[in-house]
């Protein structure tokens, strides 16, 4: 009965959704101010009611109530309960329902939180909502419909993907979701701006937390994914240009173009426009995410035509909205005047470089991503774009990037000098030079991707700490003073330094794993030792172990470095019944420097076993650098002037404050 | 998300990609074909090299570089001989040819144009802001200035 509930719970959001996309749209353009005030108690109640309705399938998947088709198909009574409960996005339908859930919760935050909103703009903006709210419950009821009842309920279900069952996975989609979903705000501002006709610094202001918040929970989201696929899948990849990977990585290039451009026009009015074209793109890669995720279209033609309905629906979706948009961004966007002017040489061109280059480096991730749709389409011509191709193609865009990154960084607005600003950071250029050449006289064979990928990454720490440096005018005053500076220091320029940091961070992760990762692949008896690197290894004993829903061999390891043991290794491999799937568990250590990585193959027909071991260096630094920079984008949404509600309405072309 | 999840599954089925069995005991002979395998594609997988991947064509690949390796192959010849074979299909970084140029070109060609529009954008305006008077805002100043 409750799951019954829930299903007229989202026909009802439905119906308010539509009231919700007209009334507060006409209200806004008539300004009708009831009009315009009914979209937040309809906002508030749609999320109520997706609440409600999401409560009730987890309930059933709690509470394991085979009679939904859903809960038949996707869990099974003896799973631990973190996964029966990520098991309701472990779905299609369920993952739908929650994509959904985010979009009116942020709808209600919106209707809550924005007090200080002008009221038309506000209307506008929930009306935009409730039209990406309404496509998404329309497809939801007519194709995807989480509440289906089974006729004769089996006695257990069939149990989630065991890969599936796993902490970082069970948190990998409510992130990126809330990334995908977050970025829908932005679209939202953009249109109800283009309606307007009007975009202004107080807009600027509004966007960027929401885009800040959009792009934090996308790279927690994709780190969280990376991370599980490096443990997970047993032989320590952590990025692998899937399709689906590029889907979430489009909307984050472009999702960190737009809050980066963002800036631009808070502080000088200016780019505005562009700014507003990133804002309906960045929702747009979203879309396009969804769609390959959904229809899988990329992974073969075929496979889209054999089910087109999903596919169709969200074509249809992307297709409106993405349409719709920048048909209304042809129109309107030359309503959107800017009135400063800037030199070649400035803080605001140093953000072109980032703009330009970010979204160049997204094109070259889409144009990768579908390059083998269009030569089958155009062509007939069947061939594969992988990571080899990105690798190449992409890596330039991001070295770019972090060659100008400093210097961009420091910039004065307006019009600087370069002479001024490199005078800076020459210091900081001579130590990332050192660090590269040192690297690179140690080296053996030449190989310049860990010299060039750990100098790019010391320049950017050293970089954005010489920039910290002279914001609070480090050894040029008494250092009590110094450090009232750096506490009096806004969030935002604290976001801003720690962001760059982090993205440093993880470029010296990235280019000191693939450069420097050393591998052994052999057959070991019970008791034999071998050496990897410094390592010394000895495999212990195999011992047959049973887990809640699964039995496994656990393997057992020593490493000792200089005849010291430093890890005990447990290696697994499991077999979930239900589901009849062996998965590997790889035991990892992981240390700042090192990560030893060791993973059980198979049995081998003389009672040996297959043993894979990895000594991959500073592999952790990968995901220590997505969180930091994930902590830069929280410490610029938590900025005083986001949190003040003092965000009146007006122009101040001249007003800089913080940087 | 469940096709996500297919994938994965594929990806992470439990015999290891390249088994003790298969590598070469000449070092250099063996870097080389790990090198030519991750830019083979395993046929049946879904974007996996065969370096990687589990399946048996894969081991089927693998045996077969290494096999052209050992019998004297330069790396050229080896992926031009599993292409004749299995098709442009399983070259996961597609060829440097015309009717890929679109694809390789992309990418420069935007940063180009798109450098080359920015850099139109920033100087058709004037390169210092004057804040002129508006109309209203002259008359004004006149009326103050009592003219």
């Amino acid at each position: 009965m409750i799951i019954e509930l829930g299903h007229f719970a989202v026909l009802l959001a439905f119906g308010l959704s539509l009231v919700q996309l007209s009334v507060p749209m006409i209200g806004a353009s008539k300004n009708w101010s009831s009009w315009m005030q009914l979209a937040d108690i309809t906002a508030i109640l749609q999320f109520v009611l997706i609440a409600f309705s999401f409560g009730t399938l987890t309930w059933a998947f709690v509470t394991s109530d085979f009679s939904v088709q859903l809960v038949a198909e996707n869990s099974h009574s003896l799973k631990p309960m973190l996964y029966k409960v990520s098991g309701v996005w472990g779905n299609h339908e369920g993952s739908m329902l929650l994509w959904i859930l985010i979009l009116v919760f942020y709808g209600a935050l919106v209707a809550v939180l924005g007090g200080n909103l002008p009221a038309p703009l506000k209307a506008r903006v929930l009306s935009v909502q409730a039209m990406i709210s309404a496509a998404f419950l329309g497809f939801l009821i007519f194709t995807s419909n989480p509440s289906w009842r089974l006729a004769n309920p089996p006695l257990d279900g069939n149990d989630l993907t065991p890969l599936l069952q796993d902490p970082g996975l069970a948190f990998h989609p409510p992130f990126l979701y809330m990334g995908y979903v977050g970025l829908s705000m932005s679209f939202s501002f953009a249109v109800a701006a283009l309606i307007e006709g009007r975009v202004d610094a107080a807009w600027a202001r509004w966007v960027r937390p929401w885009t800040l918040l959009a792009w934090v929970t996308l790279t927690i989201g994709i780190a969280l994914g990376s991370w599980w696929a490096y443990y997970e899948l047993g032989w320590g990849g952590w990025w692998f240009w899937d399709p689906v990977e590029n889907a979430s990585f489009m909307p984050w290039l472009i999702a960190a173009a737009l809050l980066h451009s963002a800036i631009v026009v808070e502080k000088r009015e200016t780019l505005k426009s562009w700014t507003v074209l990133l804002a309906i793109l960045a929702f747009s890669f979203s879309l396009i995410g969804t769609f390959i995720v959904r229809s899988g279209v990329i992974t073969s033609v075929h496979a889209f035509a054999n089910d087109p309905e999903r596919g169709v629906f969200i074509l249809g979706i992307l297709t409106v909205a993405i349409g719709g948009a920048l048909t209304l961004y042809a129109v309107r966007a030359s309503k959107l005047q800017s009135n400063s002017a800037f030199s070649l040489v400035s803080r605001e061109s140093g953000l072109v470089v980032n703009n330009l280059l970010l979204v160049v480096a997204a094109a070259v991730v889409f144009f990768g991503t579908i390059w083998p749709l269009v030569a089958e389409m155009t062509t007939g011509r069947k061939l594969s774009v992988g990571a080899p191709f990105f690798e190449l193609a992409f890596t330039p865009f991001m070295v770019l990037l972090a060659m100008f990154l400093p210097i961009g960084a420091m910039l004065s607005w307006k019009r600087a000098q370069v002479g001024k600003t490199v005078k800076h950071l020459r210091g900081a250029m001579a130590l990332a030079s050192a660090v590269g050449i040192f690297i690179w006289s140690r080296e053996t064979g030449g190989r310049m991707m860990a010299p060039v990928g750990l100098a790019l990454a010391a320049w950017l720490v050293f970089g954005t700490l010489v920039d910290l440096g002279v914001r609070v005018r480090f050894g040029k005053i008494p250092f009590a003073q110094v450090l009232r500076r750096l506490r009096n220091l806004p969030r935002s320029d604290w976001g801003k330094s720690v962001g760059h940091i982090g993205f440093g961070l993880t470029i010296w992760g990235i280019a000191a794993v693939t450069a420097w990762e050393v591998e052994d692949i052999r057959v070991v008896n019970v008791g034999d030792s071998f050496t990897v690197a410094a390592y010394d290894f000895e495999f212990k004993s195999v011992n047959r172990i049973q887990g809640k829903n699964y039995s496994a061999d656990l393997g057992h390891v020593t490493a000792s470095e200089n005849g010291k043991v430093v890890a005990q290794l447990y290696p697994e491999k499991r077999f979930y019944p239900v589901q009849r799937m062996p998965t590997t568990e790889a035991a990892i250590q992981t240390t700042l420097t090192r990560d030893l990585y060791v993973v059980l193959g198979d049995r081998q027909a003389d009672g040996s076993w297959a043993m894979r071991t990895y000594i991959k260096p500073f592999t952790v630094w990968i995901w220590i650098g997505s969180i930091t920079m994930a902590l830069g984008g929280l410490l610029s949404m938590t900025d005083r002037r986001y949190r003040v509600a003092s965000t009146a309405r007006r122009k101040e072309p001249d007003a800089v404050p913080a940087e | 998300m469940k096709r996500l999840f297919l994938i994965l599954m594929l990806l992470a089925s439990p015999t290891l990609a390249v088994q003790p069995d298969e590598i070469l005991a000449d070092p250099v002979l063996e870097s080389r074909a790990r090198v030519i395998s991750k830019e083979l594609r395993c046929v049946v997988c879904r974007n996996e090299n065969i370096d990687s991947s589990n399946a048996e064509v894969a081991r089927d690949l693998r045996l077969l570089v290494r096999e052209r390796l050992s019998a004297g192959d330069n790396d050229v010849e080896v992926v031009n001989f599993v292409v004749d074979r299995y098709g442009e299909y399983v070259l996961l970084k597609p060829r440097f040819d015309r009717s890929n140029a679109l694809l390789w070109g992309m990418g420069p060609l935007a940063l180009i144009i798109g450098a080359g529009v920015a850099i139109l954008f920033i100087r058709r305006r004037p390169r210092v802001q004057v804040a002129g008077l508006s109309v209203d805002e002259q008359h004004r100043l006149d009326e103050l200035l009592g003219k």
